[in-house]
């Protein structure tokens, strides 16, 4: 046959060709792949490498009196007006016996954390016992003793361009070769609100802050959304007011998140009036942002459960109602409770609508309540990124390593709920 | 049969309801200090309310970063628990501002000027030092400089530095700056722009004949390309000048101060910016900061006059203070003393001392 020998030349002819078309696309894409890889173990090593040091701190160890006459002049205890700060800058005269000169004591008191005095003061109200003895108590070093000990200060540079002097250095060294100087993990990071010292600042506001927002978010937005798209895929009739509402929850999902922080600033703070800064508005606002989410993921879910199942149920004599929360809700939730996870690690990560409800503050007081002044996690990244301070170089990459850890986690949940309880027909 | 959906509306309901309890109370009597205003004041005036958080019974005070303009103008606002006590500012108030305070009963304003701040140009380390006059500043960044004849104004044509004055070297002008909304952008074009272009004497005598025009000359930064909005992280602007030395970056002191191994401040008529010459008056570019209080909140709000004390104390603004260490330039001695005298008394601010 001679038309299929003519075929199969012209195959033969055009093979090479298209098998060099299909490994450069196959190429292209590994490509892309890879770029896409090495973009993110650059971001990742950078973020490790400037952060993972500031899960340690430097301490000092020395030698405090909880002398009866400063803290108890009259025989009685006087804490809230007891000089803790001069207790602790005479151990350090009495560490360093050869500092004379004002100044030179004055560049001695600076290496250790201005905190120490108050870290005295608690650990009295804790203990009266303490009162007249000797203790030896480690206490955070000051932020530029700490950049010096991390090698984060280039000592072979002039005196005068690094915060850190060269009496300071040798202070430290001799600190460090008398097994006085260590660095411990750093739990102010963990336990405090924020603070205008690196070494005193921590994200436990900022966790809380986010804590209380996410809250109010779930409360309100995992119900409300559920309800809608159950209605909507349920119950409404179809016609031009359903596909209306349907086209404009869609476009909502894509509204940009700082305009329903203007929304938020208007209608919750101005109109309602709501207090700025307070957890409840943040809620209010990211819920807002959230329920598209939810109510896309839900519907999706709720389409996903097979015809067959209502019209059994209907079948053997079940109401809608009946229909719907007995049979197909438990079907959907996986995909529901996904869906917000989902949307709950969005919110999470959003900082832009917060900028417009007052909630990027300076707030060292860590937030008790829904009412209460406060900032979320993304916020204070921006705050500490924007401080002049060089320790919170690394509090940034820090903070921003235990938000990114909280969405994998979030992210996470969703993955194994999905996997685990999602049936498939 | 407990009904998960119930469950869920009540707790919501719950929530809801506590949080509206506990706000009308938090908004009946506010027991911590509102601070908004100015990010250049920002630093300062959180280490302040740190402190003060720390050392006294009080709250700490809650500082919002919101910009002078725009912490006017909630302070303006009105009287009240809901509304700032106090508002940080890189300029001083502006008499329409104050108009409108008064219309919304904020009548009594207590002005406080703690101090000084520089506006450096830097550059990297190891890039070249720079010496330049505020003309230099002006032709090198207005969009429009002085043509050959009086009067005439031509699109800024130089691309070099050494364009602008044969003494200067030969690089590309590449100058990082804040972006207009940012109150360091509005202090250095008022204070280099508009310095450097009352020294042509044409344009100088047409604030007198013409003051619109003659703002719109000096105010006005070119858009080709020469000056880049780096946005109002200062941060930044220090990592792109290590990583370009023959950029040049425009920010606060401070930020010059806590980098002194990365970056270097330029010369501005014959002064370096040094914390001397800037408390001294002699380097041009700084102005001064102030924040505003209202007098109808303290003793109203607990700690209010006693976080004023705190402020203007010679341990947070003296010479040796706490806040000199962060890069605040502080006051000579005397007007220290005079502002601190009058905010003891609480005395308001009245337009005249303007």
């Amino acid at each position: 046959m001679p038309s299929s020998l003519e075929t199969r030349k012209r195959v033969e002819a055009g093979l090479a060709r298209r098998h060099r078309r299909e490994r450069l696309f196959k190429f292209s894409g590994m490509l892309a792949t890879t770029v896409g890889v090495v973009f993110l173990g650059v971001f990742f090593f950078d973020l490790f490498a400037k952060g993972s040091s500031a899960f340690v701190q430097t301490h000092l160890r020395l030698e405090v009196e909880f002398s009866a006459d400063v803290i108890a002049p009259g025989g009685e205890l006087d804490i809230a007006y007891a000089d803790f700060d001069g207790l602790v800058r005479s151990a350090l005269r009495a560490e360093f016996p050869e500092v004379t000169g004002r100044g030179d004591r004055r560049e001695l008191y600076r290496i250790v954390s201005s905190s120490a005095g108050y870290q005295m003061q608690d650990m009295i109200e804790l203990d009266p016992e303490l009162l007249g003895t000797r203790q030896s108590i480690w206490f955070p070093a000051a932020s530029t003793v700490d950049m010096y000990i991390k090698g984060n200060i280039d000592a072979t540079l002039d005196e005068s361009l690094r915060p850190i002097s060269d009496q300071q250095i040798a202070w430290v060294e001799s600190l460090r070769e008398s097994g006085f100087l260590e660095t411990h993990f750093n739990r102010a990071l963990f336990s405090n609100g924020d603070s205008r010292d690196p070494e005193l600042a921590g994200i436990k506001g900022a966790l809380m802050g986010s804590f209380y927002m996410l809250i109010v978010t779930v409360v309100l937005a995992f119900p409300i959304g559920v309800a809608a798209a159950i209605y909507l895929e349920e119950f409404a009739p179809r016609n031009r007011w359903s596909d209306l509402i349907e086209v404009n929850i869609n476009n909502l999902a894509a509204v940009p998140s700082i305009v329903f922080g203007l929304l938020g600033l208007a209608v919750f703070i101005n109109w309602v009036g709501i207090p700025r800064s307070a957890p409840l508005v943040g809620g209010l606002v990211l819920s807002l942002l959230t329920l598209p989410v939810i109510i896309i993921a839900s519907r999706a879910a709720i389409k996903a459960v097979p015809p067959s199942i209502r019209e059994a149920a209907l079948g053997l004599g079940a109401s809608r109602m009946q229909v719907v929360f007995h049979h197909v809700m438990p079907l959907a939730l996986p995909g529901m409770l996904t869906g917000t996870i989902i949307g709950m690690s969005r919110a999470l990560g959003e900082s832009a609508p917060l900028l417009m409800i007052g909630m990027v503050a300076f707030i060292v007081d860590v937030p008790g309540g829904f009412s209460d002044p406060a900032t979320a996690l993304p916020v204070q990244i921006y705050l500490w990124a924007d401080s002049p301070e060089r320790a919170f170089a690394e509090r940034t990459s820090a903070a921003i390593i235990v938000l990114l850890g909280f969405l994998l986690l979030m992210n996470l949940a969703a993955v194994i709920i999905r996997k685990r309880m999602e049936k498939k027909w | 049969m407990t009904n998960p959906r119930t469950v869920l509306v009540l707790l919501a309901c719950a929530v809801l309801a506590s949080g509206f309890a506990t706000d009308a109370e938090a908004q009946a009597n506010r027991d911590y200090i509102y601070i908004v205003g100015s990010s250049t004041v920002y630093p300062f005036s959180t280490v302040v309310a740190e402190r003060f958080g720390r050392g006294t019974e009080f709250k700490t005070p809650k500082v919002e970063s919101t910009g002078s303009g725009g912490g006017l103008k909630l302070f303006c606002d009105g009287v009240g628990v809901d509304h700032p006590d106090i508002t940080n500012a890189s300029r001083a108030i502006k008499s329409s501002e104050v108009e409108r305070c008064a219309g919304n009963g904020v009548t009594e304003i207590v002005e406080v000027k703690i101090g000084y701040d520089g506006i450096v140009i830097a550059n990297a380390i190891s890039a070249i030092e720079m010496e330049l006059t505020r003309k230099d500043i002006f032709l090198a960044l207005a969009k429009e400089v002085p043509g050959g004849a009086d009067g005439e104004l031509i699109e800024n044509p130089y691309n070099t530095w050494k364009d602008v004055n044969p003494e200067l070297p030969d690089v590309r002008i590449e100058m990082l700056g804040p972006p207009p909304t940012s109150g360091t952008r509005d202090a250095f074009v008022e204070l280099a722009m508009e310095g450097g272009c009352k020294a042509i004497p044409w344009i100088s005598a047409l604030k007198k004949s013409d003051s619109s025009a003659y703002k719109s000359i000096c105010h006005t930064i070119r858009e080709d390309g020469a000056f880049v909005e780096a946005g109002e992280n200062d941060n930044l602007i220090v990592q792109k000048l290590e990583a370009n030395p023959n950029a040049f970056g425009i920010f606060g002191f401070s930020f010059l101060d806590q980098n002194s191994e990365k970056v270097k401040g330029a010369m501005v008529d014959g002064h370096k910016p040094t914390f001397d010459a800037i408390a001294d008056g002699d380097y041009p570019v700084s102005r001064s900061l102030f924040f505003y209080a209202k007098k109808a909140h303290v003793d109203v709000i607990p700690g209010l006059r006693e976080f004023l004390r705190e402020f203007t104390s010679e341990r947070a603004w003296g010479d040796e203070g706490y806040l000199a260490e962060r890069g605040l330039i502080p006051m000579p001695a005397e007007e220290r003393g005079a502002v601190s005298a009058s905010v003891r008394n609480l005395e308001p601010l009245t337009m005249a001392s303007q």
